[in-house]
């Protein structure tokens, strides 16, 4: 038997469609998390890094933050964090978020930072105030950029939320986990295979995101 | 009035970028800050609407100090046109043109309206509107600049080396239009330059500045050529500068004969008469276009072959072009004569350098007799 014998089992399994192990709950739940988890990091790492790139300041903080941020390895701070906070979302949380905080502070403070400055200045030399300059002549410009980081940091995410299993809650990693200590090889490919396919939607839906948010005069001159 | 008073701009390592300046800028005309790089002229001009603070000194406008009023106040009430134009490219060109009139608070297709007239005011077609920057050329883009700055109106404009990273046709054109519109709305505009052409070409009132922020000389650009303030001065004006100084000479005033211009269809009475007056001959069409120079003997009644004339260079207009063109086309023919045309192309007449030499001796008798008389006043 090879995988794609494994995905085909697993995926025309009817009692794998419904109930509280069921495909539609367990990969709501992984969705779940991982959209939490990138609220969070985007609510750290958008501001920080679009008022560090608008001053032009703090990029070797930034960039230190950044190597600590992705040397901590996920798998390791979520048992020290279950450990120390016991169970629930919170020790899940942690390392997703700062799994994603670097990628989407560093690329939003160099793309504002990047941002031709000649606008800038224009803008700046018409009386607009700073908030204006950076929300709507920095942002708009950077804004391709600014999605790609949070792109990266979406789908480092989704892949690592399989660990969120780990500590006994639920999404994809279920499938993963239980598989491999019941030895069920369908379970395993499925679960994998759901991660990846929910991998690619996020791709997908990125793209998407950067052909509505994105201004045709950034898109096609960029 | 913007009345720079004694400025001077220190930075915190100790360059002084403009030292103990005094201008008093002009209204409603144009104001040329001009001078190598790091002469502060672009120092001075973003003093100016606060862009850059200075350390001593304050600036004027219509007798308050620009420090009375909020910062983006002042900006707003100001145009500010930069040199690659600085456009917004995420926004149409028509709402890059609308930014201050929002920025005031106008509704969205006011300020779209006014946007509109402005394009049109610039030269430039509104089917553009909808167009974003990167389809527009670079000098079509300078034009948006200069519209976006004109948006809301503004008493003042400040142009820092708006022309200069277009090729020398296109900014032939800006040049030619920002005269245009300055006939037409009359601001105050304070407008940077490195090229002295264009600071002679453009300015009502030139500053010339020296490196390390020092004013060489303030001036019209004819007096400018005429008497620089010192060698600092004349260096810059480069050293053709008395022939530019022609430009501020109307051409009007040159005797021009007719008599060495015969049509293409003379007969031969006409043509042997012709002979007598002068060595060569000028050919025109039947419309009285010129075609080209020729000996008397060269040419049979009825049967002037034009391929055989020689080029008559570039003609001038006596009514529009100054003594510099028509000195120009002397040099460029063949046979020293100029060929003056009127508006529609139609040779009026043709002069010799022997008579533009007088006309220049006269014109610079007349100015120095005029300043003399100034002097004594």
């Amino acid at each position: 038997m090879n995988v794609l014998h494994f995905a085909q089992a697993f995926f025309s399994d009817g009692s794998h469609w419904h109930g509280r192990d069921g495909i539609p709950t367990r990969l709501s739940e992984h969705v779940k998390y991982s959209l939490e988890a990138l609220l969070f990091a985007a609510a750290v790492g958008l501001p920080v890094g679009l008022v560090t790139g608008h001053y032009g300041r703090g990029g070797n903080a930034l960039a230190l933050i950044a190597t600590a941020g992705r040397a901590l390895p996920s798998f390791g701070l979520l048992v020290l964090m279950f450990i120390w906070i016991g169970f629930g979302m919170v020790p899940v949380m942690i390392p997703l978020v700062v799994l994603a905080v670097p990628p989407i502070l560093v690329t939003t403070y160099e793309a504002v930072r990047s941002v031709d400055p000649s606008p800038v200045d224009a803008a700046r030399g018409m009386g607009m105030p700073e908030s204006r300059v950076l929300l709507q002549v920095e942002l708009p410009v950077a804004l391709p950029l600014v999605l790609s980081g949070l792109r990266t940091a979406a789908i480092q995410i989704v892949s690592t939320a399989t660990i969120a299993a780990y500590v006994s809650l639920g999404g994809l990693g279920r499938y993963i986990i239980d598989g491999l200590y019941q030895r069920d090889y369908e379970k395993v490919v499925g679960g994998a295979g759901l991660v990846a396919g929910l991998a690619l939607a996020t791709l997908v839906v990125f793209w998407a995101a950067a052909r509505l948010a994105v201004s045709p005069g950034v898109r096609r001159s960029g | 009035m913007i009345r720079i008073d004694s400025v001077t701009k220190r930075y915190p390592d100790g360059t002084v970028a403009v030292d103990r300046l005094s201008l008093d800028i002009p209204d409603r005309a144009i104001t040329v800050l001009v001078g190598p790089s790091g002469c502060g002229k672009t120092t001075t001009l973003r003093m100016i609407n606060r862009m850059v603070e200075p350390s001593e000194g304050s600036i004027l406008l219509d007798g308050r100090d620009i420090r009375q009023q909020p910062v983006n106040t002042l900006r707003r009430s100001m145009g500010y046109v930069i040199q690659n134009a600085g456009l917004f490219q995420h926004r149409t060109i028509l709402d890059n043109i609308a930014t201050v009139p929002r920025l005031l608070g106008w509704s969205k297709q006011k300020a779209r309206d006014r946007a509109a007239e402005l394009m049109a005011r610039v030269g430039l077609d509104t089917s553009l509107a909808k167009r974003y920057p990167y389809q527009l050329s670079g000098g079509q883009q300078q034009r948006v600049g200069v519209a976006r700055a004109l948006a809301a109106d503004p008493p003042v404009l400040l142009m820092d080396e708006p022309f200069s990273a277009v090729d020398p046709v296109v900014r032939k054109g800006l040049q030619d239009e920002l005269l245009r519109i300055q006939d037409e709305l009359g601001k105050t505009i304070v407008f940077v330059t490195h090229d002295i052409d264009e600071a002679v070409k453009l300015g009502t009132m030139v500053a010339v500045l020296r490196t390390g922020g020092r004013l060489a000389q303030f001036a019209p650009p004819a007096e400018l050529l005429s008497a620089p303030a010192d060698s600092f001065v004349e260096d810059f004006l480069g050293a053709d500068r008395g022939i530019r100084r022609l430009s501020f000479f109307s051409a009007g005033s040159l005797e021009l004969q007719t008599a060495p211009v015969v049509s293409v269809d003379a007969d031969a009475a006409t043509l042997a008469a012709r002979a007598e007056a002068a060595p060569y001959l000028l050919v025109t069409d039947s419309d009285g276009r010129p075609l080209g120079w020729s000996e008397p003997d060269g040419l049979t009644a009825g049967a002037v072959d034009r391929d055989r004339l020689l080029d008559h260079g570039r003609p001038f207009a006596p009514a529009t072009d100054s003594l510099r063109a028509a000195l120009d086309g002397a040099v460029l023919s063949p046979t020293g004569w100029a060929v003056a045309v009127d508006g529609e192309g139609r040779v009026v007449g043709v002069v010799s350098q022997q008579v533009i030499g007088e006309a220049i001796r006269a014109a610079h008798t007349r100015v120095a007799r005029d300043s003399a008389v100034k002097a004594a006043r």
